[in-house]
Parts: C-alpha cells; sequence; structure tokens
C-alpha cells in the first residue's frame, strides 16, 4: 500500500476533521448572525399584506399543502438510485491501479446492469413529463 | 474525544426523540436530518470517513428529500392523525420496550471484536474500503446492481402509468 501517485498520508484519523468542524460551525454561526441582524436591524411592518406570502405577485388562494404528482417521486427515487450507483464508483476509482483489469471487468457487469435499467426507464419514459 | 462523543450522542438521542414527539411531520423530516447528521459525526470518530461521507450524501441529502415527497403526497395537513386508542399506545410501549430488552441483553453479551482504539482504524478509510469491496466481497458488489435494477424496475411500474 504506498501512495506515491497521491499525496495521501497512510494513516488518518479523526482529528483531521477539525478543520471541516471549523468550517461547519463558521457557517452555521454566519447563518444565525445575519437571521439575528435583520431581525434586530430590520424595521417591522406586520400588516396583513406584508406578510402574505409572496406568490411572483399573483394573489394566493387554497393551501399550500396539497398532494403532489407521483411523477416528482418517481424523478426522487430513480436520482437515489444512480446517486447511490456513483457512490459505489468512489472506492473504485481510489483503487484503480491497485485493481487493474479484474476492477474494470467488475465495473463493466456492473454498468452494464445499471444502463440497463436506465435504457428501459428511457424506453418506458419514466421520466417524460407528460 | 470522549466529550465529543458524549455530545454527538445526547444530540443523537434528542433529535430521534423530537422525530416521535412533534406534531408537524415536516418537522419530524428536520429532526431526522440532524439524527444523521449526528450519526455521520459518529462515523468520523470512528474513522469511518468513507461511511459518514456516503451518509451525508445519501440519507440527510437524498433519502430525506424523499421523505418530504412521500408526507406531500400523503397530504398530511394539521391534526389528520386520529387518536390511538389507550390499549393500543400500551401495547405498543410494551412491545417497544421488549425490543430494547433485548438489545440490550445483545448488547452485553457480545463480543467486542478488534483491539486498540477504534479511532485509530484504518478500516474505514475509502483505500481499504475499496479493496475489501473489490477483491473480497465481489460478488456481493456485483448482486447489488441486480438490486439497483430491480429498484428502477419496480419504481417505473408502480409510479409510471401505461400509455396505451
Amino acid at each position: 500500500m504506498n501512495f506515491q501517485y497521491s499525496g495521501m498520508p497512510n494513516v488518518q484519523s479523526p482529528s483531521d476533521y477539525l478543520p471541516i468542524l471549523i468550517q461547519f460551525f463558521v457557517a452555521a454561526g454566519f447563518v444565525v448572525l445575519v437571521m439575528a441582524a435583520t431581525h434586530l436591524l430590520g424595521p417591522k411592518r406586520k400588516s396583513k399584506i406584508k406578510l402574505e406570502t409572496f406568490e411572483c405577485g399573483i394573489e394566493s388562494r387554497d393551501n399550500a399543502r396539497i398532494p403532489i404528482s407521483i411523477k416528482y417521486f418517481l424523478v426522487a427515487i430513480l436520482f437515489v438510485l444512480f446517486d447511490v450507483e456513483v457512490i459505489f464508483m468512489y472506492p473504485w476509482a481510489v483503487n484503480f491501479k491497485e485493481l487493474g483489469i479484474t476492477g474494470i471487468l467488475e465495473m463493466l457487469v456492473f454498468m452494464v446492469l445499471l444502463l440497463t435499467g436506465f435504457f428501459y426507464i428511457i424506453r418506458k419514459g419514466a421520466l417524460k413529463w407528460a | 474525544m470522549l466529550s465529543i462523543f458524549y455530545f454527538l450522542s445526547f444530540l443523537a438521542i434528542l433529535c430521534a426523540l423530537m422525530v416521535v414527539v412533534s406534531k408537524n411531520p415536516v418537522h419530524s423530516v428536520l429532526y431526522l436530518i440532524l439524527t444523521f447528521f449526528a450519526i455521520a459525526g459518529h462515523y468520523v470518530l470512528l474513522n469511518a470517513q468513507f461511511l459518514a461521507a456516503v451518509h451525508v450524501i445519501v440519507y440527510a441529502g437524498a433519502i430525506m428529500v424523499l421523505f418530504l415527497y412521500v408526507i406531500m403526497m400523503l397530504n398530511l395537513n394539521a391534526a389528520v392523525e386520529p387518536n390511538k386508542k389507550s390499549w393500543l399506545k400500551i401495547a405498543a410501549t410494551a412491545s417497544g420496550g421488549l425490543l430494547m430488552v433485548v438489545l440490550v441483553g445483545i448488547f452485553r453479551s457480545a463480543v467486542t471484536s478488534g483491539t486498540g482504539n477504534p479511532s485509530q482504524s484504518q478500516v474505514g478509510l475509502v483505500h481499504n474500503l475499496g479493496v475489501a469491496l473489490y477483491r473480497d466481497f465481489m460478488r456481493p458488489f456485483e448482486v447489488s446492481s441486480i438490486l439497483f435494477l430491480a429498484a428502477m424496475v419496480g419504481a417505473v411500474m408502480l409510479g409510471k402509468k401505461e400509455i396505451h
């Protein structure tokens, strides 16, 4: 196991995640700061029209909580499937040189099966918005 | 390290309780996202970095969108959930408690394998995980692609109206 082609150190520990933790706090802190600042500094005019939901200038009516079309759900679930597929490719890509030709064949079988599914989706017109 | 563990555990349990307790289903989903982030933090503490990243991307990102879509599709407006009968509540509490007893019993008697500090374990890094997945667990990996195919076909079959 040598990492000559990548600059990564061989041993990693959770403390390597400290910069990400700091970034997380900075991001969350910025949001909190801006929200607090707008609430404290901004003028407050709480008339009925001001508090109304803005809908591109069209007068809002009815409830926003109406059942949505199943088409959105279909797109979302197909997105999740291909999302997980891509995640399988990260460990493969990191080990690409070590795995050699077997790795390529493995991923080829995997991708062919998934692309069969993709072809099926396209042929069935599942992503057509009609 | 231990204090971070306790903080994350506290956050995870608190948010998980809020998922159950909160009346608004959308709030439940938001608390579930927080729970998932806390669990991702646990993965980082166990040095399972790939799992932590995947957990955030897939669960906190994609699966939660599906949850939201389900809530929107079911049209759970205010107070549509009927009041459950009290014997049903007691039975649910008892069976849930029994499950917890069983789980605690299992974990107490479980032999903790592995040596040394789990935060120094190098198994969960992307490189080592890839070696294990594509060398030792090659067949389960290929079978998982069939699972994906079945899921795609099932989703399209259920969700798409046949056009004649």
